[in-house]
This record gives C-alpha cells, structure tokens and sequence, in this order.
C-alpha cells in the first residue's frame, strides 16, 4: 500500500469519479501535490458505467483512457483506492484527514494476468452491471478499470477461494492477511467530488420498479446498450430475453416530486433522448414513447432534441404517468392523461425505462466536516466551508461537461489556498 | 549528458510471457536483430527488483536509451516510468500471447509475431532521442483577460488570488458588462437546507444586482490591472511568451508580454427586429434586456408601460422569442436560462406592480434545470405567476397594450391574450471573433476547382466582416475557431476547456449561453486552464492530451521546400511563416500530434522521440516472410489513444488478433507519413490498416482534424498502389472507437480475406 506522503500545501479530492480525477489532474498537472481518495476499487465513477455521452454519441472511455494516462504518468497525484475520508480536522491551509482503507487482498505486484479469477468458484452480483451480471469472488472491476488491479471480494475471504486464488498467484499479488486500516495525513484544502447516485426507483410505489421486471431505470438500462455489459449490447426484457422494441421513457421518475426529490435532475431528458437513438439504431421497428413534463435540452442540446422529435418512430407524451399495470405476458402498460388535450391513455409496451433522476451520493450526516448544503443535499459554494470546495454533481445535478467545468474551477479554488500557505511559510 | 546513445534491453518473462514463448530466442532477437548490446530477463520486471535492475543500468551503466519487451506500454506505466531516458517497449502480452491462441499449431506464428515486436521496439529506441525542452519557451505568468464583464472580471479576481497577475482589456469605458446594467440576478442557491415541504415554505428570490461590489473587488486588486476602451490590436507569440497590443480609443498603445490569455467576450442581444411577428416594433413589446433598464429606472416603483406611462397591470412573457427553431432567421439554440429570467422579471411585476398585476409566462418546455433552477420556478408559482404552455403566432399592437395570439397546447385552443406590456425573452449571440476556418466547413465535399472559386467568391462578399477580438498573427486567422452558431466551446465532453489556440482559453457566454453564476464557475475554470497552460510553456512541456511531453517538433531546413503543408494542416493554428517563409513552429503552441510530420511530402520535420525513423523503421524491421511461406503481413498504424486500447482490451477480453497483424501506435492518424504506406508496400507487406478516430462534424479526433486530415492524404494513396501495380483494397482506412473491442480485431480480419483473395504481395524478396 502507497504511504501517503503529504503537506500542508497537498490538496485532498474526494471522490475518483470523472469530477474527482479533473480537479485532482488540474491540480497536479499545475505542479500541487494531490492525494485522490476513491470508494470504489477503481477511478472514473459512474462515467465508466456509461455506454455513450450525449450529444455526440461518443464514448466516456476515450476520455477515461487519456485521463487514466495522465494519472499514471503524474507523480504528483496519489490514488487511494478503496479507501474513505472519515475525519477532517483543523482549518484552511491546515488540515488533518483520516482515511478509511478497505482491503483489497491484492498488492501493487498484481499484473492484471487473472491467474485468480480462474480459480475461484464463488460468485456474487456485479455491481458495476447494477446487478444485472455475476463477478467471480476475484475480479476485475471492468476492462478499463485503473488501477488495472483485482479485487477479493471480501466475501470470499476465509473461504477456501481465498486460499485457492492465493496460490494461482505467480507474484506474491494476493494478500490475506489485509486489514481494515487509518492513515492520517495534512492538507492544505479539500475538494469534494462525491458525485451522485440514482434515486431509489423502488419509492415510485405506482410504477413498480420493485415489483415488474420489465421496468428498469435508465442507468441499467445504459449498461444493456453497452457491447461489454450484461447482455452484450442487446437491448432485451429482463423477464423473457425478449427483443425490447417498443419502449417507453418515464421522465422525472423522482424529480421535479415533493415526494422525492424537489430538483430538476437536468440530465435525465437528454439521457432519454441518447437512449432513445440506442433503441432506434438497434431495430428498424423500434418504438418509442417519451412521457415527460418539460423536455430540458438545455441551450445547444435543442437541436439533439429536435432531431429525436423529427424521428417517425418516436412518440412524445406530456404526462406523468399515474401508474403502471402489466398484462398476463408481462408488459408494463402505462397509464395517465396526457395534458395536451386531456386525453387518457393505456398503452402496452415491450420495456419501460424509468429516467430516475440524481442525488448527491454522501448525505449530511455522512460528511466528516460541517458543510453547507441546500435542501436538496448539494453543497452550497460558502464561505463557512472554509477550504473545502464541492466539485461536480456534489455541488448539482449536472452533466458530465459542466460538472467537468466545475471541477476545473474547484482546482483553483484550492491552488489559491494552498498557494496561500505556500506564501505564508516561503 | 553525452550524445552518445547507450543501449539496454529489457525482457519480462511474467504473467505467462516465458510459458508461451521461447525467452531465449527473444533474447538472442533484441541483441542480433535489435542489435542491442544487451538483453537482461526477469521474471518480473515491474516489480521493484525488475525496476532497480532497469534503474542501475540508466544510474551505473550510462544507458540512456531502453527497450522493455512486456506488457502493452498502456500498463505498468507507473513502474515504468524512467523520464530521463528514451524508451520503447515491445508490447508482448497483450500484443501477442493474449491475442493469440495456445496449442502447437500457433506456436511457431506467435514466436514470430513476438520476434517481429522486439526488432521493432529495438529498431524505434535506435532512431529515438532523449527529449529535452526546446528552449524556446518563454516565462512570463501573467493573464491577459480580454472582456471585463463578470466573466472577465471573476478570471482575473481568481487568478489573483492564486497570486497571479492579470490585465483586463475592456473595450466600453466602465466594466461590468450586460450584468451591470440588470436590475437584479437569478438566485445562485436551492432553499437551504432545513426549508420544510410546504407550499409556502420561503424559497428564493431575485437578488439584488451585485457586479458593482465585484467592479470594486477588481479595482482594489493590486495584481489586477485594468484597460478601459481599450482593445487587443495585435497578438502574437505563444503561451508563455505571448506579446499584446492593447490600444484605447484614443490611439495610446501598449505592449505587454502575457503566459496565458482568457476570452471572455461575452453576448450580443439577438435581434429580435428581424422577426416582425414578434411586434418589437410596438411600443409595448420590449425585450427582456429593455426590461431590466425599465425595472432599475423605476426603482421600487411600479414599472410603467411605454405607450402612456400607465402602470402595467398585465404583462405576458413570450418565451424563447426567435430561438429554438430551425426556421430562416431563427436562432437554432436557446439562452437556456431565458425561462429563469422571465421568472425573475414576472417577480418584479408582483413586488412593484403589486401582487395583482397578472404575468403570464408562455412558455413550451420549461426549464429551469438543477436544484436552484427548480426552487426558483416553485418560487414564481408560490407568488402566483401563471405558466402556460403555448405557441405564440403573433404579438399585435393593441394600441396602448399589446394582444398575444397563441395556441394553448393543454386547452388544445386559440387564445387572444390582451396585455399592458409584452416582453420578449430572447437569445444570447456568442459576441466571438471571425472563425478562423468558416469558410473551409462550407467548402467541405467541394471539387478542388469548386472550392478555389468559392474561396474568391466568398473573400469579396465578406468585405464587411465580424471584427476581430484577439487580432492573432497567427497563421490560420485571427481568432479562435468556433464549434457551432458562433459560440468558441470545446468540442469534447470531458475536455470542456480543450482549445484548438493553446494557452487561449475561452468563458463565460462567448463559448456557450450561460447565466451569471454559471459564467462564473466558467471563468474560473478558464482561468485554473490560463494558469496551468502559462506553467507548462515555462517548462516547456506540452498541455492536455500529451501533457508533460517535451519532444518538439523540428525541421531540417535544407530539406523544407517550404510548400507550407505543415503550416495549413497544423490542427492548432501553431506554425507561422518566417520572413524566408520558413515554418516556426512555436513550440509551446504545439500539441505535439505531429499532423506537421505526416503532411509533410519531403519528410523533413520530426520530433526527438516520434520521427518518421522511429515508425518507418520499426516497418522495415519486420521479418518479411517470402511468399512460399504464405504468411502474410498486416500493417496497423493505430491511434494511441483509443484504436491501440481497443486492440488491448480485444486481447484482454479473449478475443484474437491475426497472426499476422504487426501494430504500430501513432501519436495521431494525422501523423502518418505517406513514405510509410510507399515503404511498407515496398517491402513487400500484404496489406495496411490505418485505425483513427471518429472524423465529420462528431468527430472524435483527440486532434480535433488529424484523422481527417489522414483520410484526405489517403485519397491519393490509390494513385501510388497503381503506379505499384497493387490493389487498391490493400490499403484500408477506418473509424475505430476505443469501444470497438470486438470490431477492432475484426478489421484486421478482413484484410486477411482482401488478402487471400487478391493475392499475396508480388514485392516480397
């Protein structure tokens, strides 16, 4: 395990999703030393588990590649994965953190060569495919994953997988004897970039998330569209592998609620829109319904929407859906009044996709320091937060690109703290 | 350090390289073939040992030049890190014995395939240089800031604080821009937290208009210097050297030396008189931009309606007034905060009119995104402004007053709205230089005669033309090029300040509509981008995506026949011409793609550790088969950035790569040299795969025109293979994803059945 070497003048950014890895990247590559803590066994957070961005189509790993590059080749940045900030003391220029290190029962030897993975019979859900695939007891996280390290799954430890794993290792990579352990180290400022997590579609009662296996959120069903995700790409019904052709986008599926969630997620209708061309793309007799309240393509994404609007084969409701029912087959029906004329529907469909909005992934009482947040969980920009500085999602509901912008001007927010202290003891 | 190159190689046997291959042969390949003087094996070598033993050479034996024969040069990069030599690395594991079979039967091509990539990562260490900055690079830190409104104001405030010093040139005689003149801004925040879920919880209101406290803070900086009716009238030089004119309008001049320059030009109101339907030309049809002055000229007074001075009692806001359509004329984007602004103002109405002043929002899709977005729109609703979602046909004069004929969408019926006032929310124009490369998009698929024709066409009808904002000597035009309806954004996702001006960072509404709060988080990230990239230029190291690179690239003069190829293609507007009409490269401008190298026809230009030696050589180093041996070979030239992990992932994944595939990682498409494909060709290959990104509008290019600019080379290709006699299907370009795992390997495939069906090459020897 890396020893965290660290200053006053070192800046420690919480979280390793995509937010995390600029602010720490715009930070070294200025000459700061950065400590990166990562909850997960791996970087890139929930933009890894993304098939394509809108509007271009194109794929989050092209960034995550060069990104990956450039915190393997910068000796400034530390990556801690695994690992949590579970204490945060003192005040700008002047930090102490606590860190929480899981063990990983694998050392800095492993060579990715999946030697143990081979060995091991245990198998447990892929959280990384939301459940939707098995890993084996040691894995991978995911093909691109950095660092390019297995995992023991913590389950398997005691096992006899364990000890098997152990010696399918040819470089002494596996570690049993790991403990649970705390580093303390200084900082000088904070970025926290925590990022988000879905909503938990199983508190929609009327749409029956927890109850119909054809109703799925969009971020599952974003790892279907994916060539290397659970299904190898192919967009099918979870209860009969059946061809998913006819689909309906639930939007606000949480947000815009005082039920649930008050905000506005932002991503969710362009989210929709991109899934929408996954749907289209893959069968010439797709259908597919959007019931939404506003379609937000905000500023220049109009014309992706408008695009998507001018497709045959793609239907635009203006409902909430009150509720959805299934038939004997297993198809969802949804049904509601679409408020364009006040007309009710009942329309059957091959899958519904629930366009479940964004919270921020650490609540209030999860902080290890006082922070001032807004109703909603994001951290308000506040000068009672002293050092620490939200970037990204944390901060809002944001798209990848201006949570990226944000995480860039996160970075200077620390560099002038720590540039401060630099000041103060030169 | 010595010229003298000082040679080691270095061979891994882990992770199942010794199992599958003959170590031996490998050995005996590096130091006979590779001619290296020496070739040590071991077990592990990213482990610390593996590492101390690379280490003592470079400390103890004076190698400055390596070759490592293990994993794919994507992995271990961490243990392998050794900056002060040159290096190459033969990528062994998932180049070969991951990508290929196990069994007797393949043995023989796999130990091949392992040979060829070791006299190809001994033959580009022969042909590589240990890179060294330039010298070239300059070492001045401070920012110019171009624009003083708060996009250009909170840059320089946030520079400063970082202890940087910065210029702001403003070309009006007071800072603060449009935002100055509002009567008071969007909320930045969500209720705070602890506000209860009730329907008349307290949620967020307009706010008073805080630029002038922001003026101040500018002003009162001692690291801020500000130009007021001043202009940039000339920039030239490079990040860290740059060199400005900044003239005021009565005619002083002054010269200054800046690391790095933000844009933050800001917006021009659309103008809404060109669209009649919308009744501007009424008296009481205003513009949200006419409403703040109206608002602020009133105080906390009523706002009055221009006709008659009468109280306004009813007023309708027409959303999105000449925006969001593709009709002629229309702006094809919307503000995207133009519903927030017109809650904002209908606000006004209820606090100065009075709470029984009707304002009525006609709006199609609202948005106010995010979580303070959200509260504010509940905040507009809990005061009883009304929403209705129409389409707005025609605003008429009703006299004193105003009538909006609209179709409401709910009621599905034709309504006539009577109203006191009619404000009109319109769009944000990008106020950005002349694009530097409109004219080539609109040329774009034109014959060569065509596009001459269109290019004089066009020079004599843009007489008149936008004017410039940065005024650059720069080869490629004045300003920094534009990514769509005239906004300078990035056009990469994860890259949002990615610019094809290094050290030229855009923010604030020039590089996309945005708000006040947003335009400043953007400046600050802009400004984190300034600061970082006037850093990097003082290290002479280049900037995102080749971050840290010190190669540079170089030319022999003699050679140059100064056909100014390299000049015209550079994807970053880098090289200028000398007097002599020479190119100068301005290396701290430069990316470090090397699309100089694969334009140039007389391969002249080069980069210390990337050359057309350090590729061609490792081309000519493969062990050609003849053709009784009926092995083909299969040259790939993959992008590095995302074909060349595609073919790694494949390998991870189980999949195989042809036995016959040789793959080489290019810096960029853009960098492959034609002598390349006449080499290989030459030397008796089967066939060439050229793998680059995504080219067109959505290109994903990380060099923004390098891979087009490969496929357009490519084109005359064919003329060279019938001067050859050869097929033409032996050459094939394509598109790969870095998610093209499966693809990737499926191409290469394909070249072995174009292959077998035309034939083996006739020019093997």
């Amino acid at each position: 395990m890396t020893e965290v070497v660290a200053t006053n003048e070192t800046i420690l950014v919480v979280g390793g999703g995509i937010s995390g890895m600029t602010a720490a990247l715009e930070a070294a590559e200025t000459g700061k030393r950065v400590v990166l803590v990562e909850k997960r066994p791996f970087l890139g957070g929930r933009v890894s588990q993304l098939y394509k961005y809108f509007p271009k189509l194109c794929h989050p790993t092209c960034g995550q590649e060069i990104n990956q590059r450039r915190i393997k080749m910068n000796p400034n940045i530390t990556v801690l994965t695994m690992a949590e900030v579970t204490g945060l003391e003192g005040e700008p220029g002047a930090y102490t953190a606590t860190v929480k290190l899981t063990p990983r029962y694998v050392n800095d030897n492993c060579t990715a060569c999946g030697e143990c993975a081979k060995v091991v019979e245990a198998e447990f859900d892929n959280e990384f495919d939301y459940g939707m695939s098995r890993h084996k007891g040691a894995y991978l996280p995911h093909v691109m994953a950095h660092p390019m390290q297995y995992v023991l799954d913590p389950r398997i430890i005691g096992t006899g997988d364990a000890q098997k794993a152990k010696d399918a290792c040819k470089y002494d990579a596996i570690d049993l004897d790991m403990e649970e352990r705390e580093t303390q180290f200084p900082c000088g400022a904070v970025i926290w970039a925590t990022g988000w997590k879905p909503y938990d579609a199983a508190r929609i009662q009327p749409y029956g998330y927890d109850r119909f296996e054809n109703v799925i959120t969009n971020v599952e069903f974003e790892r279907m569209a994916d060539p290397k995700g659970p299904t190898g790409g192919k967009i099918i019904r979870p209860s009969d592998g059946k061809e998913a052709k006819n689909i309906a986008f639930i939007q606000c599926a949480g947000s815009r609620d005082r039920n649930h969630l008050f905000h506005c997620s932002r991503i969710c209708c362009m989210a929709s829109l991109k899934q929408t061309h996954y749907v289209v793309d893959a069968y010439e007799d797709a259908q597919v319904t959007i019931y939404y309240i506003d379609i937000r393509a905000i500023d220049r994404f109009e014309d992706f929407y408008q695009n998507v609007r001018a497709m045959d084969n793609v239907g635009f409701v203006k409902s909430k859906v009150a509720n959805i029912i299934t038939d004997k087959d297993g198809n969802p029906i949804c049904r509601g009044v679409d408020t364009e004329g006040y007309h009710r529907y009942e329309n059957t469909h091959d899958l519904v996709v629930l366009a479940t909005g964004m919270e921020p992934s650490v609540s209030k009482s999860d902080f290890p320091v006082d922070i001032v947040i807004n109703r909603e969980g994001f951290i308000e920009p506040d000068p009672a937060n002293g050092g620490v500085f939200a970037a990204g999602s944390a901060s809002d509901a944001l798209d990848v690109n201006r949570a990226v912008q944000h995480a860039t001007g996160a970075a200077l927010k620390a560099i002038q703290v720590v540039n401060r202290v630099a000041g103060a003891e030169g | 350090m010595s010229d003298e190159k000082k040679f080691a190689a270095f061979t891994c046997t882990g992770c199942g390289i010794g199992d599958r291959l003959d170590v031996k042969q490998l050995e005996m390949t590096a130091t006979r073939d590779g001619k290296m003087p020496s070739c040590q094996t071991h077990e592990m070598l990213c482990s610390k040992e593996g590492v101390a033993m690379i280490q003592n050479a470079i400390d103890n034996d004076g190698v400055n030049h390596i070759m490592i024969a293990a994993c794919s040069r994507r992995a271990k990069i961490e243990a392998f890190h050794f900056p002060t030599v040159a290096m190459s690395r033969a990528n062994l594991r998932e180049g070969v014995i991951w990508a290929r079979p196990e069994g007797d039967e393949h043995q023989e091509t796999t130990q091949e395939m392992a040979d060829d990539y070791i006299r190809m990562a001994c033959a580009e260490v022969r042909f590589m240089e240990v890179s060294q900055p330039s010298g070239e690079q300059g070492c001045v830190e401070n920012i110019l800031i171009v624009g003083g409104g708060v996009s250009g104001m909170t840059a320089a405030l946030e520079a400063a604080a970082a202890g940087f010093h910065c210029h702001i040139v403003e070309k009006e005689g007071q800072l603060g821009g449009w935002a100055a003149r509002w009567h008071k801004r969007i909320p930045f925040r969500a209720a705070p937290e602890g506000t209860p879920n009730t329907l008349t919880a307290y949620l967020p209101e307009p706010v008073d208009n805080d630029v002038a406290d922001l003026i101040a803070q500018v002003e009162a900086n001692d690291k801020i210097t500000v130009h007021l009716n001043a202009r940039v009238t000339r920039t030239s030089g490079a990040p860290g050297r740059f060199s400005a004119d900044i003239t005021t309008e009565s005619g002083q001049l002054v010269t200054e030396n800046y690391g790095a320059i933000v844009q933050a030009s800001g917006w021009k109101p659309f103008d809404i008189d060109s669209l009649p339907k919308y009744g501007h030309q009424h008296p009481d049809v205003i513009t949200n931009v006419e409403l703040e002055q109206m608002a602020r000229e009133a105080g906390d007074g009523p706002i009055k309606r221009p006709s008659d001075g009468k109280e306004v009692k009813s007023v309708a806001f027409v959303q999105n007034a000449g925006q969001a359509s593709d009709k002629e004329g229309y702006l094809p984007y919307h503000s995207g905060i133009g519903d927030l602004v017109s809650i904002k103002q209908a606000l006004y109405f209820k606090a100065q009119n009075g709470d029984d002043c009707d304002t009525t929002i006609l709006y199609n899709n609202l948005r106010t995104p995010g979580a303070a977005g959200e509260d504010f729109y509940r905040s507009g609703q809990q005061k009883m402004v009304t929403f209705t979602k129409g389409e707005v046909n025609e605003v008429a004069n009703g006299g004193n007053g105003a009538t909006v004929r609209f179709k409401d969408k709910i009621l599905d019926e034709d309504v006539e709205l009577p109203v006191d006032l009619v404000v009109l929310d319109i769009g944000m124009v990008p106020n950005a230089g002349p694009d530097p490369y409109a004219a080539n998009e609109s040329l774009e698929g034109m014959s060569d005669e065509d596009r001459e024709e269109a290019k004089e066409k066009m020079a004599s009808e843009t007489a008149v033309t936008v004017e410039s904002i940065l005024n650059l000597d720069y080869r490629q035009g004045t300003d920094l090029p534009q990514l769509k309806w005239g906004f300078t954004d990035s056009h990469f996702i994860c890259f949002p300040y990615e610019t094809r001006r290094t050290g030229i960072y855009a923010c604030g509404p020039v590089r996309r509509p945005m708000d006040i709060r947003q335009a400043q988080d953007d400046a600050t990230g802009a400004a984190m981008k300034a600061i970082q990239a006037a850093v990097h230029a003082t290290h002479g190291e280049a900037v995102h995506p080749r971050v840290g690179d010190l190669s540079y690239p170089r030319f022999r003069k003699e050679g140059c026949t100064q056909c100014k190829r390299c000049t015209v293609e550079c994807p970053f507007g880098a090289i200028n011409e000398d007097e002599q009409r020479y190119p100068q490269f301005n290396e701290s401008r430069c990316r470090r793609c090397g699309t100089c190298m694969g334009a140039c026809p007389v391969r002249v230009i080069s980069f210390a550790n990337y050359s057309i030696d350090t590729v061609g050589q490792q081309l000519k180093n493969v062990d050609i088969p003849d053709e009784f041996e009926e092995k083909p070979r299969i040259l790939v030239l993959a992008c590095e950035n995302d074909a060349y992990p595609a073919l790694d992932q494949a390998a991870m994944s189980g999949q195989e790569i042809s036995p016959w595939a040789r793959v080489i990682p290019v810096r960029c498409l853009g960098s492959v040299s034609l002598s390349w494909i006449n080499d290989s060709m030459n030397s008796g290959y089967d066939g060439v795969i050229m793998m680059g990104c995504k080219r067109g509008d959505d290109y994903q290019c990380h060099f923004v025109r390098g891979s087009t600019m490969a496929a357009e080379r490519m084109r005359k290709v064919g003329d060279t293979l019938q001067t050859l006699n050869l097929e033409p299907d032996r050459v094939a370009v394509h598109e790969v994803a870095i998610t093209d795992i499966e693809r990737a390997p499926r191409l290469i495939r394909e070249m072995e059945e174009v292959i077998e069906r035309v034939g083996l090459s006739p020019f093997k020897f």
